[in-house]
């Protein structure tokens, strides 16, 4: 602003201001309260608890963190690289799902009754079964031409699976939230049906669910540490191995810590994108 | 500018039930070549059903429709292809949210015509320019006034070259200083012999601008007949009473 403001404040405003002050002093006083009697608790609940010496040292171990870093360091690359392609084959999944179930020609119903049953199991189905089934089902079916497949595998195909029927619900939600009349504009300029889609309601569609879709994409970040279950030596398997090691759980910690850093880039990307999106959808509001 | 030899497009008795109710009960239109020919009549009597259905956005129970003696209700027809000869522009102007002004007027050119990227940029261009939207290529729809949305839309369809352009109420979402430039585009398309089908609640406009008239009252051709004659005096009782309702306003 570079217009000076130099008026004299009304009545009104004068007192609008100083009850706006007095407000001002009473929630800093309440903040400065609530946050001594939340440290009380921390005290009393926490580090004053009889045990709580005994449980650092099985936790908090610097020396067995440093000592177990390079092996969980090592098995966060391979949920890094099931992070990657896993992620990859859920977009592409997730997508097609969600295409099949909006396809209204009738020639596509079994297309669209298998996609509708497909995300209802499989939304339905716990994650860690879902993997006992393919981890443990698949090479036991001795596909003899394949050879073994790798635990990393079997779990990313797992996880692929379970999300593709998340994000396929994201992207259905999607494509629905385009106005008809975007549609209705297109076919009317002899646009397809095939080139509507993609042309005109797939990128609304995909930008709108960019937010859920990140959101997705954080709880994937860190169930890629489940595939652990399956023998895979990943963050979680490697941090196992040196608990037994140390005897101390301090590893378990130390990839917990890792799959939080991890995450942390990619939550403050998705507020980004949701907060680019709701600025622009609201801009000029007050609220 | 009426060339009255060939009708461009010809319907005969269209008829349009939706959920139970007759909308369209056997409407009769002639619309030859340069001409503009306006659709009045109040809401609800079928204005916006009758343009949809010329489009075959909305499938019809009865009768025919001929886009330049070729029947497009036809069992079998490739209904994408009659589309892209048909223009159709909305009252609520749907723009593509998505894509640029340009984007939005090349987007049918590229993806249905075949045109090549930089024709079809050209082509846009030199419609913007026309329309003096020029700088306002690269914008999206939502920077745009109302006015300058719907005159995007407009050139949109228009540049497909379609054989009719059908105007569905193109000026009633629009702010009231807004309306005058949207006529004003469809006076120039006038000049260069577009025919075009609009339906519409502004008279004057109608009046000064329209070839032919036609009144539309629940769903059948009340009346209809040259622009100037049937303002003046209008020969049915119900054709009366509507103008006079108008005129009340």
């Amino acid at each position: 602003m570079d217009n000076q403001i130099d008026e004299q404040p009304s009545e009104a405003e004068l007192a609008r201001r100083a009850f706006k002050k007095k407000q001002n002093r009473k929630s800093t006083l309440i903040a400065f309260l609530s946050t001594l009697a939340f440290a009380a608790v921390v005290w009393f609940g926490l580090i004053a608890t009889p045990g709580w010496e005994r449980v650092s040292l099985a936790f908090f171990n610097w020396d067995v963190a440093v000592a177990s870093f390079p092996r969980v360091i090592d098995g966060l690359f391979l949920n890094l690289r099931v992070l990657l392609f896993a992620a990859v084959s859920v977009l592409f999944f997730g997508l097609l799902l969600a295409i099949m179930r909006t396809l209204r020609n009738p020639v596509f119903f079994p297309l669209r009754i298998f996609s509708r049953g497909y995300v209802d199991v499989f939304r339905g189905l716990p994650l860690i079964i879902v993997l006992y089934l393919v981890g443990f089902g698949i090479p036991g079916l001795r596909l003899e031409f394949i050879g073994r497949i790798p635990a990393e595998v079997l779990g990313t195909i797992a996880l692929t699976i379970t999300y593709s029927a998340y994000v396929a619900e994201v992207f259905r939600a999607g494509i629905e939230s385009v106005h008809p009349s975007q549609r209705l504009a297109a076919r009317s300029l002899g646009l397809n049906y095939a080139k509507t889609l993609r042309l005109v309601v797939l990128p609304q569609a995909v930008r709108r669910v960019a937010p859920p879709l990140m959101n997705d994409f954080v709880a994937l970040q860190k169930d890629v540490g489940l595939i652990s279950v399956l023998g895979a030596i990943d963050a979680v398997r490697g941090a196992q191995i040196e608990v037994a090691k140390f005897a101390n759980f301090t590893p378990y910690v130390v990839a917990g810590l890792l799959f939080v850093l991890l995450a942390i880039p990619t939550v403050r990307f998705a507020d980004y994108i949701t907060n680019r999106l709701s600025s622009r959808e609201q801009a000029g509001s007050a609220l | 500018m009426t060339n009255w030899s060939k009708p461009s497009l010809l319907v005969k008795g269209i008829r349009k039930n939706y959920e139970g109710r007759e909308i369209l009960r056997g409407v009769d239109l002639e619309v030859y070549p340069g001409q503009i020919v306006a659709l009045i009549g109040s809401s609800g009597s079928g204005k916006s059903t009758l343009l949809r259905c010329l489009n075959l956005l909305e499938e019809i129970n009865d009768g025919q429709i001929i886009l330049d003696g070729e029947d497009i209700t036809r069992s079998g027809v490739n209904q994408d292809q009659v589309r892209e000869q048909i223009g159709l522009v909305f009252q609520s102007f749907n723009l593509f949210a998505h894509l640029t002004i340009l984007e939005n007027i090349t987007l049918a050119l590229r993806h249905v015509k075949g045109m090549a990227k930089e024709e079809a940029d050209q082509l846009g261009l030199s419609w913007l320019k026309r329309i003096g939207l020029a700088e306002k290529a690269n914008s999206y729809p939502d920077k745009l006034s109302g006015g300058q949305q719907q005159r995007t839309a407009i050139v949109r369809a228009v540049a497909m070259n379609p054989k009719v352009l059908l105007l569905d109420e193109v000026t009633s979402a629009l702010d009231p200083e807004l309306v005058g430039e949207v006529l004003n585009l469809i006076k120039d398309l006038k000049q260069t012999g577009t025919t075009i089908v609009m339906a519409t609640h502004e008279m004057s406009f109608a009046r000064d601008v329209a070839d032919w008239v036609v009144f539309l009252e629940e769903g059948v051709v009340a009346e209809e007949g040259e622009a100037v004659d049937f303002f003046k005096n209008p020969k049915q009782q119900r054709t009366k009473e509507f103008l006079a309702r108008l005129k009340q306003r």
